[in-house]
Parts: C-alpha cells; sequence; structure tokens
C-alpha cells in the first residue's frame, strides 16, 4: 500500500511535470517542469528497484543534462527568442494527434493479457519476499533454544538489511563486465552462456569520446553573424 | 552485522505498536508514513541546526582571522544567538519579486537547491547504521543528489531578470559542469578500495586504528583526499571559488535579486552542502564515524550489544549509546573540515573565472585521473610483488561464489566487513 | 487506487512518450524540441525498467535503459552545440526559419 501511494504520487508528478512541458511555452519555465518530471521518473525508478539507474538518472539527466539545455537556453535567449509561440491551429493539431496516439497506447495496453503473453509476470520479487518474510518470521517463532531464536533472529535482519539496500547494483556492474550473475550461475551444464555487456560497454565509452570530440569542434567559437541592428551600432 | 536498524526499525516498532487496532495493511501505511516523518524531522533538525552554528562560527572566524572579535553581544558572551537573530530579521523582511523576474521560476527556485541540498543528508550515514536511507548505491547517490542543486542556483539567476544574477547563474554552471568530473573521479579512489558503493560499507571498512583511513592506504588515495577537498570547496562555490556570488564584481550575483525568506533558503543550502561535502570526506578518507584511537573504540565497541531488549524488545541500549558518541565524531570531524573551509575563505583571495577554469579543465581534471590510474595499479603492483590479489575487495569474490541472487553476497560483503 | 503491476508503469511511460511527441511536433524553439525528445526517451526508459522489474526477463531492461540515459547525454550535447552553431547563423532558434534549403 505504501509502494501504491508513492507509485500513485510520482507517476502524477511525472506525467503533469511533462503535460506542463508541453503546454508551456516559455522555454526557461519549460526547463523547470522538465526537472520535475524527470525527478519523478528518477523516483519510479528506486520503486522498480532499480537503485543504480535511478541514481544515474538524477546524476546524468536533471543534473547534467538538463543543466546543459537551461545553458543553452541563456546562450541563445536574447529577449524575443525566449517567447517562440505556436499558432492555435497548430496546438489544436498537436493536442488532437497526440490525444489519438495516447487512446492508441493505452488500448495496446489494455488489451494485452501480460499474463498470458510472457509466463512468470506479475511481481514476482515482491511475492519472493513474502514468502520468505513469512518463513523467516515462523523460524522465529518456532526456535526453541535461545541459540536458535538468536539464529532465525540474525537470518531475518540479514535479509531485511539485504531489502534496504536494493538488488541489481553489483549484478549490473558485473553484466557490464561481461558476466551475467542473474542468468549463469546455478545453471544446468552445456547451456550456452548469456552474453554481458562488456562489448556495448566498451562501444559507448568510445561513442561518448566521438561525441565530446564532435561536439567541441561544432561549438567552437566562430565569426559571428550580425544582424542589421548591431551592424549599426 | 548487528545494527539496531537492521534489528528494530522505527517503522516496525511503530507498526508492532498499533497492530492492536487495525488491519494489517493500514498499520503498514500509518506505520511507514510516521517512521519517514520522524526520520525526515530528524534530518531536518540535522539540515536546519548545522548551519546556524556554522554562519555563527564563519562570523567569529572571519573576525579573529581579520584582527576584530566578530559578533559579541546577542545572546551573551560569544554572541552565539547572532544567527537566530539574523533569522528572525531575515523573515521579517519583505519577500521581493522583481519586475522583470519571471515569478514563478523566481520563488520556486530557492526551494529547488534547498531540497537537492537536503536530499543529500538522507543517504550520509552520520553512525553504523544511522542513515536515513541504506542506499545500496549510496556514494553515487549522494554524488548526484548534491549534483542537483546548481540546478535551483542556475534557475534562481537565470529568472531573476537581472544582468549581475544572469553572469552569476552563467559562471555557476559552467563552474559546477567542469567541477562534477575531478570530483567524482576523486570520490572513486577511496570507493575502489572498498570496493563498494554503500557508504556504510565504506565507514566500516575503515574501522579500527586511524592507519586503517582510506587517507592512509595508499600514497594515492593520501593525495586524493586534498584533491577532493579542493574540488568540493569549489562545488559548493566557497572562496576562492565563488565566483557565482562575487560581491566585488556581480553585487551579489546569482541571489543578487533575493531577499528575506528565500534568500536564507540559499545560504542554509550552502553551508548544509558544506556540511555534506566535508561529511563525504570524512566518509570516505577520514575513517567516518570512527574516533582513529584505539582506547575510545574499544570503550564503545564494548558497549555494541550490550544491554539487548531493553526499554523495548529488538532495542539494545548500548549500542544506541556507541552510536550517539559516533555520530558525534562523525559531526565534529565534518565541522572540523568545515572550520577548514572558512578559514581558506578569509585567507585566500578570489580567482578570476578563467583561472577558475583553467584550474580545472587543465590541472584538477589530470591530476584526478592520474591518481585514479595511481590507484588502480597500486593494488596490481602489491600483489605482483606480495601477492595480494585485492583488486575488487570482498565484493566481487563473494558475489561470485554465493549462487545466482545478490542478496546473501551484500550481507556477507557487510558481515566480513564488519569482521 | 488499485494495486500497481507492468500495465500501471507502461501507462506512465506512454504518457510521458505522446507527451514527448506532441513537444516535438508543437514547438518551434529547438531547445523545446530537445526537451521533447527528453521526455519521450524517458517514456521509453520506464518500460524498460517497468518490463525488468515485472517479467523474469532479468537485468537486460536497466543495462538498456542506462545505455539509453548515457547515450541521450550524448545525443543532448551534440544537439545543443548544433542549436548554438544554429543561432549563431541565425541568430535565432525558431526551428522553422531554417529554410535556406528548401527549393
Amino acid at each position: 500500500m505504501t509502494e501504491q501511494l508513492l507509485f500513485w504520487v510520482f507517476a502524477i508528478l511525472s506525467c503533469g511535470g511533462a503535460l506542463a512541458v508541453v503546454v508551456t511555452q516559455n522555454v526557461v519555465r519549460m526547463a523547470f517542469w522538465l526537472v520535475v518530471s524527470l525527478g519523478a521518473v528518477a523516483a519510479l525508478f528506486f520503486l522498480l528497484h532499480a537503485d543504480f539507474l535511478g541514481a544515474a538518472q538524477l546524476l546524468i539527466y536533471v543534473g547534467g543534462t538538463v543543466v546543459l539545455l537551461v545553458f543553452g537556453v541563456m546562450l541563445t535567449a536574447s529577449g524575443h527568442t525566449i517567447k517562440v509561440q505556436t499558432t492555435p491551429a497548430e496546438t489544436l493539431l498537436g493536442c488532437g494527434v497526440g490525444l489519438l496516439l495516447l487512446c492508441v497506447l493505452v488500448f495496446g495496453i489494455k488489451s494485452v493479457e501480460w499474463a498470458k503473453e510472457i509466463p512468470g509476470v506479475g511481481d514476482s520479487a515482491a511475492a519472493a519476499d513474502q514468502a520468505e518474510d513469512a518463513k523467516l518470521a515462523s523460524d522465529v517463532a518456532s526456535a526453541k533454544t535461545d541459540e536458535s531464536r538468536q539464529a532465525a533472529i540474525n537470518a531475518r535482519d540479514a535479509a531485511v538489511a539485504r531489502r534496504q539496500s536494493g538488488r541489481t547494483l553489483r549484478q549490473l556492474g558485473l553484466s557490464f563486465f561481461g558476466l551475467r550473475p542473474d542468468r549463469n550461475l546455478n545453471q544446468e551444464q552445456g547451456k550456452p552462456l548469456a552474453p554481458g555487456y562488456l562489448l556495448p560497454f566498451e562501444i559507448i565509452s568510445i561513442h561518448l569520446l566521438v561525441v565530446l570530440v564532435g561536439a567541441a569542434y561544432l561549438a567552437r567559437a566562430k565569426c559571428r553573424a550580425t544582424s542589421g541592428l548591431e551592424a549599426d551600432l | 552485522m548487528s545494527g539496531p536498524l537492521a534489528v528494530l526499525t522505527l517503522e516496525n516498532y511503530i507498526a508492532s505498536v498499533l497492530k492492536s487496532c487495525a488491519d494489517s495493511e493500514t498499520v503498514a501505511t500509518v506505520a511507514f508514513v510516521l517512521a519517514a516523518l520522524t526520520h525526515a524531522a530528524l534530518l531536518l533538525g540535522l539540515f536546519g541546526g548545522l548551519p546556524v552554528f556554522y554562519i555563527w562560527l564563519e562570523r567569529k572566524v572571519a573576525g579573529r582571522i581579520q584582527d576584530r572579535l566578530g559578533p559579541t553581544r546577542v545572546g551573551g558572551k560569544f554572541g552565539w544567538l547572532q544567527t537566530i537573530a539574523d533569522g528572525i530579521k531575515l523573515i521579517q523582511k519583505e519577500d521581493l519579486v522583481p519586475k522583470d523576474a519571471d515569478s514563478v521560476v523566481f520563488r520556486m527556485s530557492p526551494y529547488l537547491a534547498g531540497v537537492a541540498s537536503f536530499a543529500a543528508f538522507m543517504v550520509l550515514p552520520v553512525a553504523d547504521s544511522w542513515v536515513g536511507v541504506a542506499a545500496e548505491c549510496g556514494a553515487f547517490l549522494i554524488l548526484a543528489l548534491m549534483s542537483l542543486e546548481v540546478l535551483g542556483i542556475i534557475l534562481a539567476g537565470y529568472s531573476s531578470g537581472s544582468k549581475w544574477a544572469l553572469f552569476g547563474a552563467m559562471r555557476e554552471a559552467a563552474q559546477m559542469v567542469s567541477y562534477e568530473i575531478p570530483m567524482a573521479i576523486c570520490a572513486l579512489i577511496p570507493l575502489l578500495i572498498a570496493g563498494s558503493l554503500n557508504l556504510q560499507v565504506v565507514g566500516r571498512m575503515q574501522a579500527g586504528g586511524f592507519w586503517n583511513w582510506f587517507i592512509f592506504h595508499d600514497p594515492f588515495s593520501f593525495l586524493a583526499f586534498f584533491c577532493y577537498f579542493t574540488v568540493a570547496t569549489a562545488s559548493v562555490k566557497r572562496a576562492p571559488f565563488d565566483l557565482a556570488e562575487a560581491e566585488s564584481e556581480l553585487v551579489a550575483g546569482f541571489h543578487t535579486e533575493y531577499s528575506g525568506f528565500r534568500w536564507s533558503i540559499f545560504f542554509l543550502a550552502e553551508y548544509a552542502s558544506m556540511f555534506a561535502v566535508s561529511g563525504i570526506a570524512v566518509l570516505l578518507f577520514l575513517g567516518g564515524w570512527e574516533t582513529g584511537a584505539v582506547v575510545p573504540e574499544s570503550i564503545f565497541g564494548a558497549f555494541r550489544g550490550w544491554g539487548a531488549n531493553v526499554p523495548v524488545p529488538g532495542f539494545e541500549i548500548g549500542t544506541y549509546i556507541a552510536n550517539v558518541f559516533a555520530a558525534h565524531v562523525f559531526v565534529v570531524k565534518a565541522s572540523l573540515l568545515v572550520t577548514l573551509q572558512i578559514w581558506v575563505r578569509w585567507t585566500l583571495p578570489r580567482l578570476r573565472i578563467d583561472q577558475v577554469m583553467t584550474t580545472c579543465l587543465k590541472y584538477l581534471v589530470p591530476i584526478s585521473c592520474f591518481l585514479f590510474l595511481g590507484a588502480v595499479l597500486w593494488p596490481l603492483i602489491l600483489a605482483s610483488t606480495n601477492s595480494r590479489p585485492v583488486v575488487f575487495g570482498p565484493a566481487l569474490k563473494s558475489v561470485v561464489s554465493s549462487g545466482s541472487s545478490s542478496a546473501p553476497s551484500v550481507a556477507r560483503a557487510d558481515s566480513e566487513v564488519a569482521r | 487506487m488499485g494495486s500497481v503491476g507492468l500495465e500501471e508503469y507502461l501507462i506512465v511511460g506512454a504518457v510521458l512518450f505522446v507527451c514527448g511527441i506532441v513537444c516535438m511536433a508543437t514547438k518551434r524553439n529547438a531547445i523545446g524540441v530537445l526537451m521533447g525528445v527528453e521526455l519521450v526517451l524517458n517514456g521509453a526508459n520506464i518500460n524498460f525498467v517497468a518490463f525488468s522489474r515485472y517479467t523474469p526477463l532479468g537485468l537486460d531492461g536497466q543495462a538498456t535503459a542506462l545505455f539509453v540515459v548515457v547515450l541521450a547525454a550524448a545525443e543532448a550535447a551534440v544537439a545543443l552545440a548544433i542549436a548554438l552553431n544554429y543561432y549563431n547563423n541565425h541568430l535565432t532558434i525558431d526551428v522553422d526559419r531554417g529554410n535556406e534549403l528548401q527549393g
């Protein structure tokens, strides 16, 4: 129930922020609403037990990309460019098309019976947690001696600590090394190993370097076109 | 591991108290909300209380350095109520919004900066298992949250509709985006030694004497501390890197147009971030909540685990006392680093903006990269001479050996660390 | 408040995606268009992570989402450089004014 409450809060924040980005005409306010929306998406990632991804979303998107966008706004906005209005007809057309697209997507999502299409769908992790909780609690209750009771309590504490600390960080890190602990461990002999993400990881690092050089080249200082007004001055 | 949080969380305790009067679903939610509110109130106390002290400290230190007394009258001998008096004055002031300002963004951006600064406190452990959110990727998360503060400052400067504020915001944006890089690289070095992003694990690994602190782990981490501290000073825009609010050039930089309560939020956020970056430095390099001396550690270590189930079942009064002591050690250590920042501010002249950028891009980034490479190679060299392969720390070993779920591995890594 | 499952997250992702598309289509400010792109990518990311959590597909969704985040940052840097270049040449960032190649 707590999770539902938090989900609805952050879902409304992210959708509302996104809508505000669309509706707002002022580009600085758009950036502000984008921050709200992306921050709420990061919170949704935390709710989905993707701790590292949520933190990366905050660091890269909200702290990096949006700062870059605001920086771009500051460099390019000079009075008349800060508000570039769209005509009402364009807005109406855009909203109509958007609503139709949203209807198609929601209809598509609703019409698929996920449980049939993907075996094992559903909150498997939560179900496993509940089963484990029940087992640990019964262990503690049924322990006879002090010693076994202490052991059961320790096991429960370890489970609580693990629950608090996220699940996927180490697995994600290992998968970038090319290892897949979630797939390849405890698997019968002879089955092919699932590949990790070592090659994509390397490619993306080269890609980032290329982007860095390219962006620096594109944005380098050049002589600037002068408007008539500036030429007069 | 036997932290009090694992034995008895506030949430579980409230749930057990409430259990008699409602169904379990409601109890869980109410307990969660109450526990969250209590933790938030505690952190808010830290977030609000420490800056009040630091602002007083800054005035006193500045006074002494400039050969004067600083505040002396409000509240007795040392003027220790000066900040409270200032706060009351600030709240009474009119909340001005300039005509040219973008009023919505102008009003919201102080809160954006304040929330980002406060959020960093959530993942900052002040003692063994005393932490708002025990995130496995805590170190990464805290760097991410600290990087959000700049957004509030940029939006504030931009929406003010004043050229001074705009210049301040531009400088801040350029400075922050560049200084994040060496800061992250320097913070990586102790994390590499620990083999974990969990700040609690990092803290526990430095238990024992001060020779276990990561600053003394190898020559590269020793240098990395000084590099980190320089970059951290810049990243909370303290002098000599306070270009965003350079009062001799830009009136007051990004907060030129702010007054009253919103202005004080900016200051609260600045001093709170000073504590946060110092706290990170203490956790990563200076032994966290450990005193570093053997005698007090063994005394308070003996307290841990003593007096189980005394007031309520699952609670250990001895561990609680030890943690209260540890939290004080942590706050005092971080406050010493904050004092150092204050001392630097009133000693060194401000750099020019181009010098600030040169310092970062031409010197600090290469230096931190070099230190990082050195810290990576150091255990390999040790391994080849000493045959101690400790490249990935205990964490990788336990993940590989512990079967499909990473879950037991985390607990095991913790217990190995605790040992 | 029903129970939260895969579908709810997919719908949030769909809303973000559509907002992004509309934003890209209607904004004439180049940086506004970029913000639309970011929203679209975030909508897709929510789907990836939701599938990663609620289906037995494992880590693939999260790893893909992480790549998307990194690529989006790179994309924003290049697009911003292009926007600045465009501004240098046209003194506006209204994307409708870049019509020099129109026949």
